[in-house]
């Protein structure tokens, strides 16, 4: 993964605040499922749990590399 | 750093979303099987008077459901959940409904069918069976539509 060393402070905020705003929208769609899933649920239909599950999963597994991205990006230079 | 900080705010609301997913998926597996049930005697016959209703549990202790006897032959038993937000449903045979409090729903009492309201399901209904003047719950029928 590319290291903050080749950008420039005002590359790495814009950078930053596009990777929060890609997280923040991850976040709001698996809030979407979650209810989604929870009607369908109580009103009898548990087939949708799994698919629903699947892609909550993969929206946490790109958050978690989103926030590795900006580990990486934030470190203090040497 | 407080966009790190948010960063990391927002990925363990995330991992809370996909634990809350995961949970409904182990309800849902934990849920039991509806293919092959057990009998279970609900009432007899001369106990309910027509146009009365009897709540009862089928097939676990906490699956509540309601029998209703529209006329002298004719019973019927539909889980009480209704198929909207799990609501309990009141029988109201004089009005050939049963109707759901929570947001106005109400179902069919002949046939379980939603006829108004947010429910687009049917109710799940409970297949009986007569012996001796005894009424027995015997499965339960998916809703199809
Ligand atoms: S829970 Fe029955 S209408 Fe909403």
């Amino acid at each position: 993964m590319t290291t903050g060393k080749i950008f420039t402070r005002e590359q790495r905020t814009t950078i930053i605040y596009g990777i929060l705003c890609i997280v923040l929208l991850l976040v709001v769609i698996q809030l979407w499922l979650l209810t989604a899933t929870m009607n369908a649920f109580l009103g009898g239909d548990q087939a949708i749990a799994f698919p629903t599950l699947l892609a909550s999963a993969f929206c946490l597994a790109l958050n978690l590399g989103l926030l590795r991205y900006v580990y990486t990006i934030e470190r203090p230079q040497a | 750093m407080a966009r790190r900080d948010f960063t990391k705010f927002l990925i363990l609301t995330s991992f809370a979303f996909t634990t809350g997913q995961l949970w409904i998926l182990a309800k849902s597996w934990a849920a039991p099987s509806k293919q092959q049930l057990p009998g279970v005697q609900i009432a007899s016959v001369n106990q309910l008077a027509v146009g009365n209703s009897l709540v009862f549990a089928y097939p676990g202790e906490h699956d509540k459901c309601v029998l209703t006897r529209l006329d002298s032959d004719t019973f019927v038993a539909y889980s009480q959940a209704c198929t909207h937000l799990s609501c309990a449903v009141i029988p109201e045979p004089e009005k050939g409904r049963l109707y759901c409090p929570c947001h106005e729903g109400a179902f069919d009492i002949a046939s379980g069918n939603p006829i108004a309201g947010p429910p687009r399901r049917p109710l799940p209904r409970i297949k009986l069976d007569f012996q001796d003047g005894a009424i027995f719950a015997v499965g339960v029928a998916q809703p199809t539509a």
